[in-house]
């Protein structure tokens, strides 16, 4: 839940700290659950799920994160949308679903499967939670945009978030959605954009340079907070600062680390599919249980 | 009209394909949009670029705040439009055709009409109803359009045929794709014991010896075709088919049935269209009729005046009427 933040001296302090480790601990549970997925399946997208931990428990963590949300009410008009363009991340967002109790934890064990409401690639039809089928990539912020007109229009004062990957910025179809949220003054919606530079065919660097990608959203006329994406503190520092932002939309773009958590994937050689090998699932869980980073 | 008109020979964009003598409607979309908006609130209309050309312009003058530009950019205005339903509101999204199919098709099939979401795209410019050439005519989008899951598809004749489809597509809880016929529209339909509903197809004229199977604006031909026919005692019934999808099979089969020549006509490539929905329901049902179809052809088209080209391609009335003629 967001709670404008009014009290302060130490003791505002100290909740402030308090949060973080919450979330941080958010966070943990969340790289758990994909891990446990991703055993589920032998595969997934497990070292974008590790990268974008962070994030996601900055937004879902239950009782600390950024939306407004009913977990037992996915379809409460009250609340904040989250739309998740990037339908491969689907195994990372079922863990903050899960964090957030929107879906059981134990749900988690069907992902993949035949007739799960989990399938690997994320689709609203399927998943409470969900709202937007993903995996066709630039189609996100456009939706996004249009929620965003459409709740202003309807005087709701819920936000909408689009998750998008620093690949999907190759999609012309985002640049018109940038366009139109800043024409349009959309500042119910913030853009969160995991740059983790890699994507299908290898680094983003070779593939199709992206950067000077905060100058990109700035040009387009958006709010532009960068961040390490695996900083929790970090996050919500600049989510605080978006939050104050109005008058046209706010991009959050964070630079996350691949496996982020786990040492030996972290330091594996960067793939779309990152190989992990059957007994390693649990030595990752094991490393998780490390000292709070 | 008092003075000999002179045939146009433009390639313009924006062309009538109005007989010069022909009752028309101004922008019959843009006030039966009107209508509703006074009743639904949750009406709204979007564009990219293309509210003026595509009669949203009196919309968005009734309700400029209920109006959204997304500027040139139809794959974004079909995003948004899926956003819009998503939170409550009913859209109605217009630009050309060729931009909402061919161009911004992804959007129409995943934004909308996967989730199923009440959005409708209205395509301005639909088949031969430009001569500018084969970038704005639209000759194939039933074809794209048909093997979209969920979507309804409406090809009106005239006026009458839009005002009473705008309301039934905000009515019906999917989405829907409306072939647009701008500016000034022949009304034509008001002659006849008629109403538009939707996916029922309409017989609007009997006859013992041709059954035209028309749709869009190739039934106003046909009727006229067929009126033209009687001075050579050749009795040509009509079958209006508005709605592509979902097809309605039962009227059609039921009316091919017999020895009556079947002549499918349609504003459309000949591939994926009328005639081949025609085609394969009676295929399907194991009716073997042969099918004459009158449409256009596989081919990118010629840019030209609208009453050339239909000339040339066989969609004007004394190219229906001589096709008859030459199959009987």
């Amino acid at each position: 839940m967001t709670s404008p933040t009014t009290v302060t001296g130490p003791a505002a302090a100290a909740g402030h700290h308090e949060r973080i480790a919450r979330l941080r601990a958010a966070a943990t549970r969340i790289r758990r659950h994909a891990l446990d997925m991703g055993e589920v399946q032998g595969q997934g997208y497990i070292g974008q799920a590790l990268g974008v931990a962070d994030v996601l428990a900055v937004f879902y963590a239950r009782g600390d994160g950024e939306l407004r949300l009913r977990p037992d009410d996915p379809h409460w008009d009250g609340r904040d949308r989250f739309l998740l363009s990037i339908g491969h991340y689907a195994i990372a967002l079922y863990a903050a679903l899960a964090e957030a109790g929107t879906i059981p934890v134990t749900e988690l064990a069907t992902y993949g499967s035949d007739d799960s409401r989990l399938p690997m690639s994320g689709m609203a039809s399927y998943t409470p939670g969900m709202e937007i089928s993903g995996g066709s990539l630039g189609h996100g912020l456009g939706v996004a945009c249009g929620m965003g007109l459409g709740l202003r229009h309807r005087g709701n004062p819920a936000r909408v978030v689009n998750l998008l990957s620093d690949g999907e910025l190759d999609e012309g179809s985002t640049w018109e959605a940038a366009m139109a949220c800043a024409h349009h003054g959309l500042d119910n919606v913030i853009a969160v954009v995991d740059v983790n530079g890699l994507q299908a065919d290898g680094p983003t660097a070779g593939v199709l340079r992206t950067e000077p990608v905060t100058e990109k959203w700035r040009a387009f006329g958006w709010n532009a907070e960068r961040v390490d994406g695996n900083d929790v503190a970090a996050l919500v520092d600049a989510l605080d600062r978006i939050r104050d932002h109005t008058g046209g939309p706010s991009v959050l773009i964070c630079d996350t680390r691949v496996g982020r958590g786990v040492g030996f994937l972290e330091t594996r050689e960067k793939a779309h599919f990152m190989p992990v090998a059957a007994h390693e699932w649990q030595a990752a869980r094991e490393q998780l249980e490390g000292p709070a980073r | 009209m008092t003075t000999a008109q002179k045939k146009p020979t433009t390639s313009a964009m924006i062309a009538s394909f109005a007989d010069p003598d022909q009752r028309t409607t101004a922008a019959p979309f843009g006030h039966a949009l009107n209508r509703l908006a006074e009743e639904r609130p949750e009406v709204v209309g979007l564009s990219a670029d293309l509210a003026k050309y595509t009669d949203m312009h009196v919309f968005r003058e009734a309700h400029p705040g209920r109006f959204f530009q997304m500027g040139m950019a139809e794959q974004v205005m079909l995003g948004a439009a899926a956003g819009m339903a998503e939170v409550g509101l009913v859209p109605f999204a217009s630009t050309y055709s060729v931009f909402a199919t061919r161009r911004a098709y992804d959007f129409l099939c995943l934004d909308i009409a996967e989730p199923g979401l009440n959005v409708n795209v209205v395509g301005a410019l639909p088949g031969l109803t430009t001569g500018y050439g084969p970038s704005h005519q639209a000759t194939e989008d039933l074809a794209i359009l048909r093997a979209c899951p969920n979507l309804t598809i409406v090809d009106p004749c005239d006026s009458v045929d839009i005002e009473q489809a705008v309301p039934a597509l905000a009515d019906h809880a999917g989405p829907t794709y409306l072939r647009l016929l701008r500016g000034r529209v022949p009304t034509v339909l008001d002659e006849y014991d008629y109403r538009f509903e939707l996916g029922r197809a309409a017989e609007l004229r009997t006859g013992r010896d041709v059954l035209f199977v028309a749709t869009g604006l190739m039934t106003m031909r046909a009727l006229q075709a067929a009126a033209r026919l009687e001075a050579d005692h050749i009795d040509a019934a009509v079958l209006h088919v508005p709605t592509i999808k979902p097809f309605d099979t039962a009227t059609v089969l039921r009316q091919i049935a017999g020895d009556r020549l079947v002549v499918t006509c349609e504003n459309h490539t000949v591939v994926g269209g009328l005639s081949e929905s025609v085609a394969a329901a009676a295929g399907f049902a194991g009716i073997a009729t042969r099918i004459v179809a009158a449409a256009l052809p596989d081919e990118f088209l010629a840019a030209g005046a609208l009453p050339t080209l239909h000339d040339r391609y066989g969609l004007s009335t004394a190219a229906l009427c001589a096709r008859v003629k030459a199959e009987l």
